[in-house]
C-alpha cells in the first residue's frame, strides 16, 4: 500500500514530465498524460477506499538535505477520503480533458496546460498527505502556482489577466495566514511534525490566535464571505475541465487543511469557534446564493454556487465543533459526517455542471445565458446529464445533494441536547436559513436550467450546437452515475466516511448492517430510505403511465403534436424575444432581497429605441476591497520616501544601521 | 397478522386519499357559493371535470421537450407518494418510515422544481412568469415551514411523522402550548401559501396575468392537465390533513380494531368539514394581495414559526 | 414538559406567550389604529393575567387592580386615544422602516438576550419560570418602538407598552404589587396620557407637525 501510494505521486508527475518530453507532437502528449492522470487516479480512487475500509495509518518520510527540512507523509482515513475524491474527479476529467483540449490545439501549445495540470493534482495529492509543516506549505504553494499558471492560460484577454492577478494575490495571502498560524504552533511544540504539534499544549488565547489565522487563511482559499472576491473572477477564466478541477476539489483541499488544523493539531475545541464557523457557514451560504441569483454568465453562478455550498460545509463543521466541544461526541460525528458528505457531493455535481458549461461552451462559444435557449433540442444527452447536476445541487431527493442536507438538518435537530439557550436557538435559525439557502438555489438551477436548454433559441448561434463527442458525454454520465449512487446507497457511504470520526473525534456513529434505511442515531426514530423512494415513485409512476396512457379504453387519447405552436394570446406567432428571460426569471428575488445587491439599473431612450442595463455587484468588491487596496497605496506611498535613488543616501542607511547594531552588541 | 393487516389498510388508506381529494376541493367551492347566497355546482363536479379532461385531446407544443412529457406523471407519482406517508386514519403507517417531515419537504420542492422547468419549458412569457413567481414564493415559505416543523419535531424527539402524532395524542393536552399555538398559525400561512389559495394566489379563475399556478401550467391539456388538476387538489389535501392530523390529533386510530378506526373516519370527516368552512368563509371575506405584498405575508409566518421555536426553548423547556 | 405542570400554570404560559406576540405585533405596525387595537388586546390579556393570578394565589386586592387595568387601559385610554386621533387628523404612516424584516429579527435577538440574562442568573433572582423573560422583553421591545417610530402618538403606546410590561413582571414575580404603588402608578400614566394629549396640541401648533424628529429644530447650532 505504502508502496502504491508513492508510485501515484510519481506517476502523476510523470504525467506531466511525458507532456514536456513529448512537445512537438501534441496528439501523443495528449493521450499519454491523460493517460497516466487517469491510471494515477483510479490508483487514488483504490488506494483512498481501501484505507477507509481498513482504518489504518501508514508514515513514512524522505530525508533531504537540510537539516530539519525533512518530508513527510502519512496516509490516514482524512485523507484518503479526500484522495478518494480528487481520484474521481480526476477520472472524469481524463476522459473529458482530450476532447475538449482538441478545440485549443489550432491555436495555442497545449504543453505548459498539460505540465500543470498534473504538477496540480500532484500537488494536491501531496498537500494531503503531508504530515509535516514543510511538506504542508511546500505542497499547498506549489498547488497555487500551478493552478495560476491554468487560470491564465488565456492570457490574452486582459480581463483574464487581472482575474488570474487577483487570484494569485489571494492565494498567496492564504499561504501566509496558515504560515502565520503554523508559527504559533510550531512556536509551543517540540519538533514541526503534525503528531508533536497535536501532543503540545497552547495556552487558550494563543489557541485562539492560531484559530483565527488558521480560519482566514485556509478560508480565502476555500471561498468563503468576505474572502471570496477571487473565486467568481477565477472560475469563469480558467478552461471549464480546470474550473472543474478548482471548484469541485481545491476547494476541498481547503475544507481539508481547515479540518486537519481544528480536530488534530489544536487539540482542545472551544465552542467560540463553532459559532463563529456555523455563522460564517450560513452568512456564506445565504450571500453565495443571492448573489449567483444574479448572475447571467453560467461561470460565475457556479462559482458563487460553490461558495454556497462551502458554506453548507462550514455550518456542518461549525455544528461538529460545537457537539463536541460541549461533550456530545456521537452529535459531533453526526454533524462531521454530514460536513465530509457535503464535501464529497459538492466535488461531484459542482465538476459535472462545469464540464456541461465547457460543453456549452465548446459548442456555441458563449456564456451569457440570455443568448441561449432550446438547447435541449440540440444536445439532449448533456441536457440530461446537465439536468442531474441541478436536481443534484438544489438538494433534491433523491440525488446525493438531499442527504448530506438531510444529515445537517438531523444535526440542528439535536440542539435540545444543548446547555446554552443561546445556542440552542442559534441551530434552528440556522437550519432555517439554510432551508432558505436550498430554495433559493433550486430557483437559482431553474433559472439556468430554464434559459439554457428549454424555451426557444434567442440567438442565431444555438442552431449549430450539437452533442459533444462520447468521451465528453461518457464524463458526465459518470459523474451523473456517481450522484445518483451517493443519493440511493446513502448508508454505504456513510459507513465508509464513519472511520474518519473515529479518528478525530473518538468515536463515530453506530453503523448499521441495514443498507435499506439511513438511521444516523439509534433510540431516534428518524429514518429515510431513498431506494424504496426511488422504487415508490417508479412503480406508482410505471401504474400511473399504464393506466393513463397505455390502455385501450374510452379514456385513451392520443398525443398529437404535429406542428402546433405555442399560445400566443391571439396575436399568432410569437418570437423568441418575448420569453421570460434569465434576469426576468429573477427580479422577484431582486426586489425582495433589495439590500444585498450594489445594483445599478438605467434605461436610456434614444429616438424610439429603449435600452436597459442591469449591473448587480458585489459590496464586499468595493466596501472591502477597495478601500483595502486605498489604504495600502497610501501607506506604500508614504513608505516610499524612504527610496530616494541618491547612492549616498543608502550608503549612510547602512552606516547608520551598522553604528546602532554595534552599540546594541557591545 | 397484524403486520400483514397493516400494510393493507396502509394501502386502502393512500388509496382513500387520492380517491377523496377532488371531493374536498368540491366541498370547499360549494360551501364558498352557498355562503355567497349563490347555489353553485355539485360538490361531485370536481370528478366529473376530471373524466372530462381524461377524455380530451392532449395538445402539445413543437418545441416540447421531455420534461414536457415526463412532469405531470412525476408530480401526480410524488404527490401520491407524499399522501401515503400521511397518516390520514390510522396513526403508524408503515409507509412513514420512508420518509420524515424534512423528506416531505423535499419532495413538495422536488415537484415544485419540475413544475417550474415545465413553465419555462414552451418558451412563452405566461409559464416564465409563473414559474418565477412560484419559485419566490415557495422559497420564502421554506424556512417558515422548516421552523414549524422544527419545533414539533423538537416536542417529540423525532422527525417521523407518525411519532410525532402519537407523541402528540399521547400526552394529551388540556390546553395547547403557546408554541403549538404559534406554529398552527405559521402553518396555516404557509398552508395558503403553497396550496395558491387567498390571499397569495386566487384558485377559482384562470386569468394568467395574475396568477401563479395557473400561468405554469398554461400550455398543458387533456390527461397531463387532468393528472396536474388531480395533483394539486392531492396536495391541498395533503395541507389540510397534515393540519389537522398535528394540531388536533384527537382520534386518530392507534390501534386496528373496527370501532376505533370508525370512530377516527367520523373524526376525520367532522375536522375536514370543520376546516373547509372556516377555509371557506376566510377565502369570501379576504382579498388577494399584491403579490410583492406576500413576502411581508411570508416572513410574517417566520416569524410565528420562529416565536414557536423560541417559546419552546424558553417556556416550555426546563 | 408542558402538558404536565396544572392548568394554572399553562395558561399563565399561555397568556405570556399572546403578550410577547402583541409586543412583537407592534413593531409591524404602520397604521395608528392598529396601533391602538393592538394596544387593547395587549391590555385585555394583561387584565386576564391579573384575575388568573388573583383566582389561583386568592388575593383580593388583585381584582381590584384587574379592574383598574381594565377601565383604564382597555376602554378609557383606548377611548381618548381614538379621540386624539381623530381630531389631531393622523392620517400617514407612523414609521417608515427600510426594512422592517430585519427590525423583527433584532427584537428576536432582544428576546434571547433577555432570555440569556434571567437564565444565567436564575438562582440568584430566585424564579422557578422564565415567564419574568417575556416580561422583560416587552418592556424593552416598547423602548424598541419608541426608538424606530417617529409620530409622537405612538410614543405614546410605547411608553403604554413598556408600563403593561412593568405590570406584567411586578404581577408574575413578586405576585402583585402593593397597592398604593398600584394605584400611584395607574393615575401617573393617566396623568401623563392627559398631558401628552395638551403637549400635541401645542407642539403641533408650534411646529405644524408631530413627527418628532422634526424638534431638531429646537436645536441651538447655528446654521451655515
Amino acid at each position: 500500500m505504502l508502496l502504491l501510494t508513492q508510485i501515484t505521486v510519481l506517476i502523476t508527475i510523470f504525467a506531466g514530465i511525458i507532456a514536456l518530453l513529448l512537445q512537438h507532437w501534441h496528439r501523443l502528449a495528449k493521450f499519454f498524460s491523460f493517460a497516466l492522470l487517469g491510471l494515477s487516479s483510479c490508483l487514488t480512487i483504490f488506494i483512498g477506499s481501501k484505507t477507509l475500509i481498513t482504518q489504518q495509518t501508514l508514515t513514512w518520510q524522505m530525508v533531504t538535505a537540510f537539516p530539519g527540512l525533512n518530508w513527510q507523509f502519512t496516509l490516514d482515513p482524512l485523507a484518503a477520503f479526500f484522495l478518494a475524491i480528487v481520484g474521481l474527479i480526476v477520472l472524469a476529467i481524463t476522459f473529458y480533458g482530450p476532447a475538449y483540449l482538441r478545440g485549443y490545439e489550432k491555436k495555442r501549445s497545449i504543453t505548459n496546460m498539460l505540465l500543470c495540470t498534473a504538477l496540480f493534482v500532484a500537488a494536491m495529492y501531496l498537500v494531503l498527505l503531508a504530515s509535516n509543516v514543510f511538506s504542508f506549505l511546500f505542497a499547498w504553494e506549489l498547488m497555487s502556482l500551478s493552478s495560476y499558471f491554468l487560470v491564465i492560460y488565456l492570457h490574452e484577454n486582459s480581463v483574464n489577466r487581472k482575474a488570474a492577478f487577483v487570484y494569485l494575490l489571494m492565494a498567496h495571502a492564504s499561504g501566509l495566514f496558515i504560515l502565520a498560524s503554523f508559527g504559533i504552533l510550531a512556536k509551543f511544540s517540540t519538533n514541526l511534525d503534525f503528531i508533536s504539534i497535536h501532543l503540545a499544549h497552547l495556552p487558550t488565547l494563543w489557541a485562539h490566535c492560531a484559530f483565527i489565522l488558521a480560519l482566514i487563511g485556509f478560508g480565502m482559499k476555500a471561498g468563503i464571505i468576505p474572502l471570496h472576491v477571487w473565486l467568481p473572477r477565477a472560475h469563469p477564466v480558467a478552461p471549464s475541465h480546470i474550473s472543474a478541477l478548482m471548484s469541485g476539489v481545491m476547494l476541498k483541499i481547503a475544507i481539508y487543511g481547515l479540518l486537519r488544523f481544528v480536530f488534530s493539531l489544536l487539540g482542545t475545541l472551544y465552542w467560540q469557534w463553532g459559532v463563529t464557523i456555523l455563522i460564517i457557514g450560513t452568512v456564506s451560504a445565504l450571500l453565495g446564493v443571492l448573489y449567483a441569483l444574479m448572475q447571467h454568465d453560467l461561470k460565475k453562478l457556479l462559482a458563487y454556487h460553490s461558495i454556497e455550498n462551502i458554506g453548507i460545509i462550514f455550518i456542518g463543521i461549525g455544528l461538529a465543533i460545537i457537539f463536541m466541544s460541549t461533550n456530545h461526541p456521537v452529535l459531533a460525528a453526526l454533524g462531521l459526517v454530514a460536513a465530509l458528505y457535503h464535501c464529497l457531493n459538492h466535488a461531484l455535481f459542482k465538476s459535472l455542471l462545469f464540464l456541461g458549461a465547457g460543453v456549452i461552451q465548446h459548442q456555441i462559444h458563449e456564456q451569457d445565458l440570455e443568448k441561449m435557449g432550446g438547447l435541449i433540442h440540440k444536445m439532449p444527452h448533456t441536457a440530461l446529464f446537465f439536468l442531474i447536476g441541478c436536481i443534484s445541487i438544489s438538494a433534491l431527493p433523491p440525488f446525493n445533494g438531499f442527504v448530506s442536507e438531510w444529515l445537517t438538518y438531523q444535526t440542528t435537530l439535536q440542539a435540545p441536547m444543548l446547555s446554552s439557550g443561546i445556542l440552542r436557538t442559534l441551530l434552528p435559525i440556522s437550519a432555517a436559513l439554510l432551508a432558505l439557502t436550498s430554495a433559493l438555489a433550486a430557483t437559482c438551477f431553474v433559472k439556468a436550467y430554464g434559459a439554457i436548454f428549454l424555451g426557444r433559441p434567442k440567438t442565431r448561434q444555438v442552431r449549430h450546437a450539437k452533442d459533444p463527442t462520447f468521451s465528453m458525454v461518457a464524463a458526465m454520465g459518470f459523474l451523473s452515475l456517481m450522484c445518483l449512487v451517493f443519493g440511493i446507497f446513502p448508508v454505504f457511504t456513510i459507513n465508509l466516511i464513519n472511520s474518519i470520526p473515529q479518528q478525530l473525534l473518538g468515536t463515530g456513529l453506530i453503523t448499521t448492517k441495514n443498507w435499506l434505511w439511513l438511521m444516523p442515531l439509534t433510540g431516534n426514530t428518524t429514518t429515510y430510505a431513498p431506494l424504496l423512494l426511488c422504487f415508490g415513485v417508479l412503480t406508482i409512476g410505471g401504474v400511473v403511465f399504464w393506466l393513463v396512457s397505455c390502455r385501450p379504453s374510452n379514456y385513451a387519447k392520443k398525443i398529437k403534436d404535429a406542428g402546433y405552436i405555442p399560445w400566443g394570446c391571439g396575436f399568432g406567432k410569437i418570437g423568441a424575444t418575448t420569453q421570460y428571460t434569465a434576469s426576468a426569471f429573477a427580479m422577484p428575488i431582486r426586489r425582495v432581497f433589495k439590500g444585498v445587491w450594489a445594483v445599478t439599473e438605467t434605461l436610456t431612450k434614444d429616438n424610439g429605441n429603449f435600452e436597459y442595463n442591469l449591473i448587480t455587484e458585489d459590496w464586499s468588491w468595493r466596501y472591502f476591497y477597495e478601500k483595502l487596496e486605498k489604504y495600502l497605496t497610501f501607506i506604500a506611498r508614504k513608505i516610499a520616501y524612504i527610496q530616494s535613488g541618491n547612492v549616498r543616501i543608502y550608503l549612510a542607511y547602512m552606516f547608520f544601521t551598522l553604528l546602532l547594531l554595534l552599540w546594541l552588541v557591545i | 397478522m397484524v403486520g400483514y393487516m397493516i400494510w393493507v389498510f396502509a394501502l386502502l388508506q393512500t388509496i382513500l386519499f387520492v380517491a377523496a381529494a377532488p371531493l374536498l376541493s368540491g366541498l370547499v367551492k360549494w360551501l364558498k357559493c352557498r355562503l355567497q347566497n349563490r347555489r353553485g355546482s355539485s360538490i361531485l363536479q370536481p370528478y366529473r371535470s376530471l373524466k372530462k379532461l381524461f377524455k380530451k385531446e392532449t395538445i402539445v407544443a413543437n418545441n416540447a421537450s421531455f420534461i414536457f412529457h415526463f412532469t405531470p406523471y412525476l408530480i401526480f407519482t410524488i404527490t401520491i407518494l407524499i399522501s401515503a406517508t400521511i397518516p390520514l386514519i390510522i396513526a403508524n403507517s408503515p409507509f412513514t418510515y420512508i420518509a420524515d417531515i424534512i423528506v416531505l419537504i423535499g419532495l413538495f420542492a422536488l415537484a415544485r422544481f419540475f413544475l417550474a422547468l415545465s413553465g419555462l419549458d414552451i418558451g412563452t412569457a405566461f409559464g416564465g412568469m409563473g414559474s418565477s413567481r412560484e419559485m419566490m414564493l415557495s422559497s420564502l415559505a421554506e424556512p417558515a415551514l422548516l421552523l414549524a416543523f422544527f419545533t414539533l419535531a423538537m416536542n417529540a424527539e423525532s422527525t417521523n411523522l407518525s411519532t410525532i402524532i402519537q407523541h402528540f395524542i399521547t400526552t394529551k393536552h388540556l390546553l395547547f402550548s403557546p408554541s403549538l399555538i404559534f406554529t398552527a398559525l405559521g402553518f396555516v400561512i404557509i398552508a395558503v401559501a403553497e396550496t395558491g389559495r387567498i390571499p397569495i394566489d386566487n384558485p377559482d379563475t384562470h386569468l394568467e396575468l395574475t396568477m401563479i399556478h395557473e400561468a405554469m401550467i398554461l400550455e398543458y391539456s387533456g390527461h397531463h392537465l387532468a393528472l396536474i388538476e388531480w395533483a394539486s387538489q392531492i396536495k391541498f389535501m395533503i395541507y389540510c390533513v397534515l393540519f389537522v392530523d398535528l394540531f388536533f390529533p384527537f382520534g386518530l386510530a392507534t390501534s386496528l380494531t373496527l370501532n376505533v378506526i370508525g370512530i377516527s373516519c367520523l373524526a376525520l370527516l367532522a375536522k375536514l368539514f370543520f376546516l373547509s368552512f372556516t377555509l371557506s368563509i376566510a377565502e369570501i371575506n379576504l382579498a388577494k394581495i399584491r403579490l410583492f405584498r406576500a413576502p411581508y405575508l411570508l416572513s410574517f409566518a417566520f416569524l410565528l414559526c420562529l416565536l414557536g421555536v423560541l417559546n419552546h426553548i424558553i417556556l416550555e423547556v426546563r | 414538559m408542558f402538558s404536565f405542570l396544572p392548568t394554572y400554570d399553562q395558561l399563565e404560559i399561555i397568556i405570556s406567550a399572546l403578550l410577547l406576540l402583541t409586543a412583537f405585533i407592534f413593531l409591524t405596525q404602520n397604521r395608528i389604529s392598529n396601533l391602538i387595537t393592538t394596544f387593547t388586546w395587549q391590555s385585555i390579556l394583561l387584565t386576564i393575567a391579573t384575575t388568573l393570578q388573583a383566582y389561583g394565589n386568592v388575593n383580593k386586592e388583585l381584582y381590584i387592580s384587574a379592574a383598574i387595568t381594565f377601565i383604564f387601559k382597555v376602554l378609557f385610554i383606548p377611548y381618548f386615544l381614538r379621540v386624539f386621533v381623530k381630531k389631531l387628523d393622523i392620517r400617514h404612516k407612523v414609521s417608515n422602516i427600510k426594512h422592517p424584516f430585519l427590525l423583527l429579527m433584532g427584537a428576536v435577538v432582544i428576546v434571547l438576550f433577555c432570555y440569556h440574562l434571567v437564565a444565567a442568573n436564575k438562582i440568584a433572582l430566585n424564579m422557578n419560570s422564565n415567564i419574568t423573560v417575556v416580561a422583560m422583553a416587552i418592556v424593552l421591545l416598547g423602548m424598541l418602538l419608541l426608538i424606530t417610530h417617529h409620530k409622537a402618538i405612538s410614543h405614546v403606546i410605547g411608553f403604554m407598552s413598556m408600563e403593561n410590561g412593568i405590570f406584567f413582571a411586578a404581577l408574575v414575580a413578586t405576585n402583585g404589587m402593593p397597592m398604593a404603588v398600584e394605584l400611584g402608578i395607574a393615575f401617573d400614566v393617566l396623568v401623563a396620557v392627559v398631558l401628552f394629549g395638551v403637549f400635541f396640541f401645542h407642539i403641533r401648533s408650534s411646529i405644524d407637525t408631530l413627527n418628532v424628529d422634526r424638534l431638531n429644530i429646537l436645536n441651538e447650532r447655528v446654521k451655515e
